[in-house]
């Protein structure tokens, strides 16, 4: 009897545990979204947007934690093969020239000084470099290479160090040149049209 | 079947009977025999249209030849290591199309850097999340349970720009095709996932290496936008983003994210590699509307590396197409501009799509230089060349230098030369160096 009773307290105990614990871990569960209106699609977990959402904004808002500085990211270029493509340095190529250069009008993509965002450039190493094996770098390696590029193009220090915080603020030199690209609705003109 | 009778017939026959036998089991393997034994040979050619692999998926004519060409390299810019995949860009035989509609196989592709990827349909899912009420996943099944849309639409890349040294229609204006695409209008996915007040645009992104993306503006996901997966009646094929790609009708090839895995709605554009180039330093006159395409035509028949075999009766055809809508009125010249006359339409008029045009003509054995210019809906009237430099204060040269993508859409007129033998070259002025970046 007193095994039973006992055996009605633990579990009795184990059960208001599993509520508490419930009732603690209720508040870090978002609020569970209305269906959409075809009852289609599902609610992505956690780690799914983790995952997936790469994209990080002008303003840095995504950045994820990390950090590095330019000495670190000098070693990265060289081990992850950056050097390979880019040169010794970055200055030789064949691939794009990361040190130095001017746009020009034949220029697709323009030198890392060019970018009116900082994190754009750590946007792009993470989601595409290495070229033979893109999205394979962690945060503190795509860190370390900004750090370095903005270093050897002169707009930080070599001790910089470069994390979710700093590197929005980063003044890219040509920032001012940059204009936004217009709202564009159905009724917006092309700038140039012949009419007739 | 009598499996005895097939075999005998098998026996007696040769290929052209095959057809009739596609029901046997038996007949499978003899047919794949047959397949296998196709191009040894004028015999194997002919078991060839009758065999098992063409009743089920059709197969042309042996004599009908055209095919892709394969562009150089897309990236010059961009040295080994190449990516595993990789996959060089192919144009459209711009001077082999009839009618509105580029078939699949023969419809210009390129990628940014990276290969085709092999996806299996089953395991894709798009995103769609950021400035939304109800961050949503989809599988490929469930989108397709959605109402959806089916659109003839263009496709362009930005780099499609006439070149006085091309040879052919294929060299001129090869980077574009027509399809029928069918998907969801974007608009009816937002909805799903519900619009925040601060939603200004989207960003859209693919699953291949690299993770290609582009920034929409949302008035635009909202006006025409779809997830397609379907082209030209069947799945989109991998080379054009199976199972999923963005159709942004009228604008630039690359905002048309393939093997498209997310939509992120957000509150301005996100400057990505793709975009930050086109937006600085520039004149804001000149500075290129990234968006839309504005009205083109071109003459694919005849057209460079054509013969015409004598004179007499032809028909000029070629197509026209504007990012603004439907196209109002061809044109088409057989004297280098100087004079015009109104072409037929053979075919719909639909808004953003080939719009197939033709005029009769006797070739008297003169020389003659044939041109069109196409007027779109918002009156807008394709340029000549030296109309579209000067507006950018730049010389032939460097019209020619430029890349294309720093000009935005290149869409001047391109004549074609007819001489006394019938021979037919292009009619721009040669140029020393072109520079080809193929995508912006």
């Amino acid at each position: 009897m007193r095994t039973v009773r006992s055996a009605i307290v633990l579990s009795l105990a184990v059960w208001l545990g599993a509520v508490a614990l419930a009732q603690q871990a209720a508040p870090q569960q978002p609020p569970r979204p209305a269906p959409s209106p075809s009852g289609l699609g599902r609610a992505p977990t956690a780690n799914e947007t983790k995952a997936w959402d790469i994209s990080i904004g002008p303003d840095g808002a995504e950045l994820p934690p990390g950090s590095g500085n330019a000495t670190q990211g000098a070693l990265v270029f060289t081990q992850r093969g950056c050097s390979d493509c880019h040169g010794p340095t970055g200055k030789e190529g064949p691939a794009l020239v990361l040190v130095g250069g001017t746009p020009t009008l034949s220029t697709n993509y323009f030198p890392i000084a060019y970018w009116p965002y900082a994190p754009s450039i750590w946007d792009f190493i993470r989601r595409a470099m290495p070229y033979n094996r893109p999205g394979r770098l962690t945060a503190d390696e795509v860190y370390a290479l900004t750090a370095f590029l903005l270093y050897r193009n002169a707009i930080i220090q070599e001790d910089d160090v470069m994390d979710a915080k700093s590197l929005p603020k980063v003044q890219m030199p040509h920032r001012t040149e940059y204009t936004p690209p217009e709202p564009w609705t159905p009724a917006t003109p092309r700038p140039f049209k012949i009419v007739q | 079947m009598d499996p005895q009778k097939s075999g005998r017939r098998r026996f007696l026959t040769n290929g052209a009977t095959l057809a009739g036998l596609v029901l046997a089991p038996s007949a499978v393997s003899l047919s794949s025999t047959s397949v296998s034994a196709a191009g040894a040979g004028a015999a194997a050619d002919v078991d060839d249209v009758n065999s098992l692999d063409a009743v089920l998926y059709g197969r042309r004519s042996r004599f009908v030849t055209t095919v892709r060409s394969i562009e150089g390299m897309s990236h010059p810019d961009v040295m080994p290591p190449r990516p595993n995949p990789y996959r060089p860009s192919a144009r459209t035989p711009v001077g082999d199309l009839m009618g509105i509609i580029t078939p699949t196989s023969l419809h210009f592709t390129t990628q940014h850097f990276y290969g085709v990827p092999d996806i299996n349909p089953a395991e894709h899912k798009l995103m769609v999340h950021g400035l939304v009420e109800r961050p949503l996943v989809f599988t490929v099944d469930e989108l397709k349970r959605l109402p959806f849309v089916s659109r003839i639409h263009f496709l362009e890349c930005i780099g499609n720009r006439p070149s006085p040294n091309g040879r052919s229609a294929a060299d001129t204006h090869g980077r574009m095709g027509c399809s029928e695409w069918t998907g969801v209008p974007l608009s009816v996915l937002l909805k799903e996932a519900g619009l925040k007040n601060e939603a200004k645009w989207i960003i859209a992104e693919g699953s291949e290496d690299g993770k290609h993306v582009k920034s929409v503006p949302l008035p635009k996901a909202l006006d025409d936008v779809m997830v397609a997966y379907g082209q030209n009646g069947e799945p989109v094929r991998p080379d054009h983003g199976f199972p999923l790609r963005l159709i942004v009708p009228g604008f630039e090839g690359i905002y048309n994210v393939k093997w498209l895995r997310r939509i992120k709605v957000v509150d301005q554009p996100y400057v990505t590699f793709q975009e930050h180039s086109r937006f600085i330093g520039r004149d804001p006159k000149t500075q290129p509307n990234s968006f839309e395409f504005g009205p083109k035509s071109i003459i694919t028949y005849p057209s460079g590396t054509h013969q015409l075999p004598n004179r007499g009766s032809y028909v000029i055809t070629g197509v026209a197409w504007s990012g603004g809508g439907p196209i109002r009125k061809v044109d088409v010249s057989i004297d280098g501009g100087k004079t015009y006359k109104e072409a037929e339409i053979s075919g719909p008029i639909l808004s953003k799509a080939f719009t197939r045009f033709y005029l009769p003509w006797k070739w008297d054995g003169e020389e003659a230089v044939l041109q069109s210019r196409a007027l779109d809906e918002k009156g807008q009237m394709q340029p000549t060349e030296a109309e579209y430099a000067k507006y950018w204060g730049l010389t032939r040269q460097q019209l020619y230098a430029a890349t294309p993508s720093q000009l935005g859409h290149c869409n001047w007129i391109l004549p074609w030369k007819v001489d006394r033998m019938g021979k037919v070259t292009n009619g721009l002025p040669p140029v020393g160096a072109v520079v080809d970046a193929h995508s912006a």
